[in-house]
């Protein structure tokens, strides 16, 4: 059967975006299904983000837009998924997108429909804590933007109807079925909050001022319901004690699920701060039993939160909230961790739900025929990550497991580089190539300025007098034609637009409406079809700057306006058309490092058809995990290592270099060549590649502490597993102790090693399996047992492994009595206690290659983080991806991680890598910076300063922009003490002329 | 082109400020569209030149916006951490430290050219910056100290 270049995406959430995006941009077509009326899912819900505290909205909106726009991409919202068949390469999926009683072709997304809508409905967005309209959008910076209206509030008034000028309103619109030929599905459902109704103990839903984490997340917002005051929903009052209770509905079989949420301790923490940050004199107290801070960078966070903000951490899990009626305060009792009852006072309880299945999951894994989990999540087995059990049906996000946001865009790109291997020989099958027309030179031409001012409906032209400042416009020099239209953005308006390029000669054009944010490109594309360059476009916000923000000043509002239009004229007169090159790009990729992780990715690029190849320093390949035997989950990683190495051997595509290093990379994106020396005899050979994966892994850490070394009688974990399987050793001995975070999490190496527990509790579980008479005792600070592995914590506590709490200040002390070992260690509850012990295991953490990473990352020119990992381009939202164009990373190169997780970062990484070879070329130029020669110093001023690396010193020591890796920032330009760079587009002449056109001086 | 002297702006009692704002388009830029989709109201003094990064912003274009007759400047760029560029607009805020000190050398009263942050969620925020920024610079009279008399 013949295979279909398109993949259905189900969910748009921050993965499904993603998956699409990278598979839009790899030559597919990609069908993004949402069921609400836009995409952003939760993440576009969060006010922050952790552990950096970016801004949700800021950093998610730019992909939305990016997604909402692409041609590529077809977004059904408000949609249903009604049957689905086939096999995989070909399926077939029907869909119904359910009427919104809101032509989505008309409507603008202008609102007047939402403030005129006379019923108040709840507003889900924000958590049920404000009202709006039922004719409303999900959130202001929604994408979509358009209006839907909710039957089951409307009373039919047709008031709505009525005020809509763009017409967009038809309550009698039916329901649209259509039919999706797809080769792949990638499954992105996010999840459903845990919700506390039925822990009454808790009293959620009956006292006011219990409220879940989400809807706390809403009130820090900004532009949620109290504009980001922490307040009280009793009376709007400010609180200063605020409770935070962890776990609620994870690890709680009882009340909720087994599982570890992963994801809480860190999301609390951020709204603890957030929260202080909002309201000086707060004071939060977090009620935990483990902190679970195992991510990068997490432990840091915490303790910041600690000692700069004050947060109290309280090891306890709450037994019962009670309401003081007259205050509504809440009463709060406890068990110390020495076993006595405390009771306090705090003015809010914020509950730290955990995150359930998505609600929708059972009726998509029926209609797709993919298994669920025990839990009632999407089934994905550690060694294929993003895998269901259905060929072809690929999984991403929290759907699968509970995680964070950073995890669900390494899984979204992972799917699509999944997907990428079946699909790959019918790419750019289903994307549609537009042809434009040749470009008018308007090189020495009189600038010929059009104007096309917007009415908005009444959005503008209620406030602001758009015949008078379109009047205006006529009088500035340059214009030829100024014109208003009711809707700039509609069908009919472009051809007019294209029309009056023609018929007046126009080659600059304006317009004067709302935000280029969202609406530049439209335009620009406009003008392009027209035969003018895209950059031969401006625009002016007249809407958002000024009627909506001066309504009761319309006066002003029309002056504003007229300025506006005055400065927009200026610059235009001056803007030039930009050229935009192409590069040819070398389809082949370069990985260093042949772990796991290396070898993953490299199938998948020889898969897709790529070349690849792999630089190991060693003289095999397999990297860490040749010294390890099994997962938690209990999967033979022997078996599927030596698989993987003879998978990579045996493929064509793929060249192994072993006992190899890199002496240089040169080049850039598209283009690298690299010397690298390799073999006993380091011969040296050059090799052209397009892009560059870094998959450089990490080491075991080799203990200073605890004897070790000198006793032989105390070993790492990793040891311990060998003589497990490998020997009979361990059954004899009677009495373990492991002891957790050797070297993790301590001034050396601040961070979590986020393997250890899982790992020390794979090998507990195993001695008891072997030998169920053996003590093991396992000595540690937090059990971090995230997500599904907090069952075989479970079991081992079931199967009478003994675990004992110690704090950093105190650690175990060994000492060594004749043959005898002996342990003691202060535990909180039970005191000073001292174990007799046969065998120690030390749970050493990884550390990085950190002299190897430090040259590579000066090759690359990428940065390091402090302990010595890669550093990838955003911690959320571009995980694998370095700030250098064409460069990725994987594995544990980026910080300590499962092989599952690195799996999922491999197929992630080429995925986004995938998104640059699988093009012939690459469009560089356009609003980039140039470096005049002849004003150059080179003082270098600029090679330090670009975020992106893209300056260089050419032979002669000037400075050169390397223009297939400039973003157009323009801190070059704005740092040159020479004016030697000029930022295009955003020149310093045409930033003058908007500053001049209303000054005192000259200029229009 | 007519010009006004400054001494005819600082009798009109009903006179209006003029400030010109360089917003960053990733997050400064969209704190003002959230402000506007939000119809939070704000004085209609500022006029908004919008620019890729705050890190864009040379500081001639402060010094040349005075000279040439604003009565004030505001440069606003995403929070730390968030710019879109990385490290821009870090590298503005160094830039501006400096600057605001070298204004004050001159003698240009502080409050005259202000620098903040507003992130992409923060249109109240924006509103509140614009009503601050407009009163501080309506209580200080028009700029005087360093406009250019240019005919």
């Amino acid at each position: 059967m013949e295979k279909v270049g398109a993949v259905l995406i189900v969910g748009a959430g921050i993965g499904g975006s993603q998956a699409a995006l990278d598979l839009a941009e790899s030559g597919y077509k990609a069908y993004l299904i949402e069921s609400t009326t836009s995409i952003g899912g939760v993440m576009a819900q969060l006010d922050k983000t952790f552990p950096t505290n970016d801004c949700a909205i800021c950093i998610v909106s730019p992909k939305l837009v990016e997604a909402g726009r692409h041609p590529n991409i077809d977004i059904k919202i408000n949609a249903v998924i009604d049957s689905f068949s086939g096999e995989p390469g070909n399926f077939t999926a029907n869909i119904t997108e359910k009427t919104l009683y809101i032509d989505m072709e008309k409507c603008t997304g202008c609102g007047v429909c939402g403030q005129e809508c006379p019923v108040e409905a709840i507003d889900v967005f924000n958590e049920g804590l404000s009202l709006k309209g039922a004719t409303s959008v999900k959130y202001p910076q929604a994408v979509p933007l358009v209006f839907a209206i909710d039957r089951d509030y409307c009373i039919g008034c047709g008031i709505c109807k009525g005020v809509c000028k763009a017409k967009a309103i038809d309550y009698d619109l039916e329901d649209k079925k259509s039919e999706l030929k797809v080769g792949a599905v990638i499954l992105s459902l996010g999840f459903d909050e845990f919700e506390p109704n039925n822990m009454k103990h808790y009293g959620y839903g009956i006292y006011d001022n219990v409220v879940t984490s989400i809807q706390f997340e809403r009130i820090l917002s900004a532009s949620g319901p109290f504009s980001g005051k922490v307040l009280r929903p009793s009376d709007g009052s400010t609180p200063s004690k605020v409770a935070f209770l962890h776990c609620v509905g994870s690890r709680d079989p009882k009340f909720g699920q087994e599982y570890c949420s992963s994801v809480c301790c860190m999301y609390t923490c951020k709204e603890a701060v957030i929260a202080k940050e909002h309201m000086e004199g707060l004071e939060p107290t977090i009620f935990s039993m483990d902190i679970r801070a195992y991510g990068k960078d997490f432990d840091k966070y915490i303790e910041r939160a600690q000692n700069e903000y004050g947060v109290r951490y309280i090891r306890s899990r709450i037994s019962s909230i009670t309401e003081i009626p007259e205050t509504k305060d809440l009463k709060l009792s406890y068990e110390d961790e020495k076993g006595r009852v405390i009771q306090e006072i705090y003015n809010m309880v914020i509950l730290g739900v955990g995150l359930n299945p998505p609600k929708d999951a059972k009726y998509i894994a029926e209609k797709f025929g993919v298994e669920l989990n025990e839990y009632g999540f999407i089934n994905a087995k550690p060694l294929s990550p993003v895998e269901t059990s259905r060929p072809g049906v690929f999984v991403c996000g929290a759907c699968s497991s509970p995680k964070d946001i950073p995890e669900t865009v390494i899984e979204a790109s992972g799917a699509a580089g999944k997907v990428n291997e079946i699909l790959s020989p019918v790419r750019d099958t289903l994307v549609t190539k537009k042809e434009y027309p040749n470009e008018i030179d308007i090189s020495g031409k009189e600038p010929r300025v059009g104007v096309f001012v917007c009415h908005c409906g009444i959005n503008i032209g209620g406030y602001v007098d758009v015949p008078e400042v379109m009047k205006y416009a006529r009088t500035l020099p340059n214009v030829v034609l100024a014109d208003m239209n009711l809707y700039t953005c509609s069908a009919d308006t472009q051809t007019l637009i294209k029309d009056k390029i023609k018929e007046f000669n126009i080659n600059r054009v304006i317009v004067a409406s709302c935000t280029p944010r969202t609406h530049e490109p439209l335009f620009q594309e406009t003008i392009r079809e027209a035969g003018l360059n895209r950059f031969l476009f401006q625009m002016t916000n007249i809407r958002d700057q000024c009627s909506w923000v001066h309504m009761h000043q319309p006066e002003e509002a029309t002056e504003k306006a007229k300025d506006l239009v005055r400065m927009a004229v200026a610059k235009s007169r001056i803007n030039e058309a930009l050229e935009t090159f192409e590069l040819k790009v070398t389809p082949i990729a370069l990985i260093i490092g042949g772990g796991v992780a290396g070898m993953t990715a490299a199938l998948n690029f020889a898969n897709q058809g790529f070349q690849a190849y792999i630089i190991e320093k060693e003289k095999q390949l397999g990297g860490f995990a040749l010294k390890i035997y099994e997962t938690l989950e209990g999967d033979n990683i022997q078996e599927f290592i030596q698989d993987l190495i003879k998978k990579v051997n045996s493929e064509e595509k793929i060249q192994v270099f072993l006992e190899a290093n890199i002496e240089v990379i040169d080049g850039y994106v598209g283009n690298f060549i690299s010397t690298v020396n390799y073999g006993p005899n380091k011969t040296s050979t050059q090799l052209d590649h397009g892009v560059v994966l870094v998959a450089t892994g990490g080491n075991e850490y080799k203990p200073k502490e605890y004897l070790y070394g000198e006793v032989p009688n105390i070993i790492t974990q990793q040891e311990l597993e060998e003589k497990l399987f490998t020997s009979s050793e361990i059954q004899k001995k009677k009495s373990i102790v492991m002891i957790q975070c050797v070297g993790s999490r301590n001034d050396e190496h601040p961070y979590c090693s986020r393997t250890c527990c899982a790992e020390a509790i794979k090998n507990a579980l195993n001695i008891k399996k072997k030998n169920p008479e053996a003590e093991v005792v396992i000595l540690f600070r937090d059990i971090r047992t995230y997500g599904f592995k907090e069952k075989y914590y479970r079991k081992a506590r079931e199967n009478g492994v003994l675990f004992i709490r110690f704090d950093k200040e105190k650690p175990p002390q060994i000492s060594k009595e004749n043959e005898n070992l002996k342990v003691s260690i202060e535990s909180q509850k039970m005191g000073k206690i001292t174990l007799n012990s046969d065998l120690i295991v030390l749970s050493s953490g990884i550390v990085a290659p950190a002299e190897g990473n430090e040259v590579l990352a000066k090759m690359v020119k990428v940065p390091l983080n402090e302990d010595k990992f890669f550093l990838e381009a955003h911690v959320k939202l571009r995980p694998v991806d370095f700030a250098t164009e064409g460069i990725f990373l994987c594995g544990t190169a980026h910080g300590p991680a499962t092989i599952s997780e690195s799996i999922a970062q491999a197929n992630s990484a080429v995925s986004r890598a995938t998104t640059i070879l699988s093009k012939e070329t690459l469009l560089i130029g356009g609003a980039v910076s140039v470096v005049d020669k002849d004003i150059c110093t080179g003082c270098k001023i600029c090679v330090r300063i670009c975020p992106f690396n893209a300056i260089v010193k050419d032979e002669e020591g000037y400075a050169y922009v390397q223009e297939a890796l400039c973003k157009g920032c323009g801190l070059c330009s704005a740092s040159c003490p020479e004016k030697a760079i000029t930022t295009k587009h955003f020149t310093n002449e045409q930033i003058l002329s908007e500053i001049y056109a209303l000054g005192g001086k000259e200029v229009i | 082109m007519t010009v006004q002297t400054v001494d005819d702006k600082s009798i009109n009692e009903n006179w209006e400020p003029k400030i010109i704002a360089f917003l960053c388009n990733w997050c400064s830029y969209a704190g003002a569209d959230l402000a506007g989709v939000s119809r939070i109201q704000y004085p209609p003094n500022i006029r908004i030149v919008r620019v890729p990064c705050s890190g864009r912003i040379n500081p001639n274009f402060i010094i040349k916006s005075l000279t040439d007759g604003w009565d004030g400047v505001l440069v606003s760029g995403c929070h730390p951490g968030d710019c879109h560029y990385i490290s821009g607009n870090l590298v503005a805020r160094r830039r501006f430290a400096i600057l605001n000190e070298l204004l004050e050398f001159f003698g240009i009263e502080p409050g005259r050219v202000n620098f903040m942050w507003a992130s992409a969620a923060e249109g109240e925020r924006f509103a509140n910056l614009i009503k601050k920024v407009t009163k501080i610079i309506k209580e200080l009279g028009p700029n005087t100290k360093f406009k250019k008399k240019w005919c």
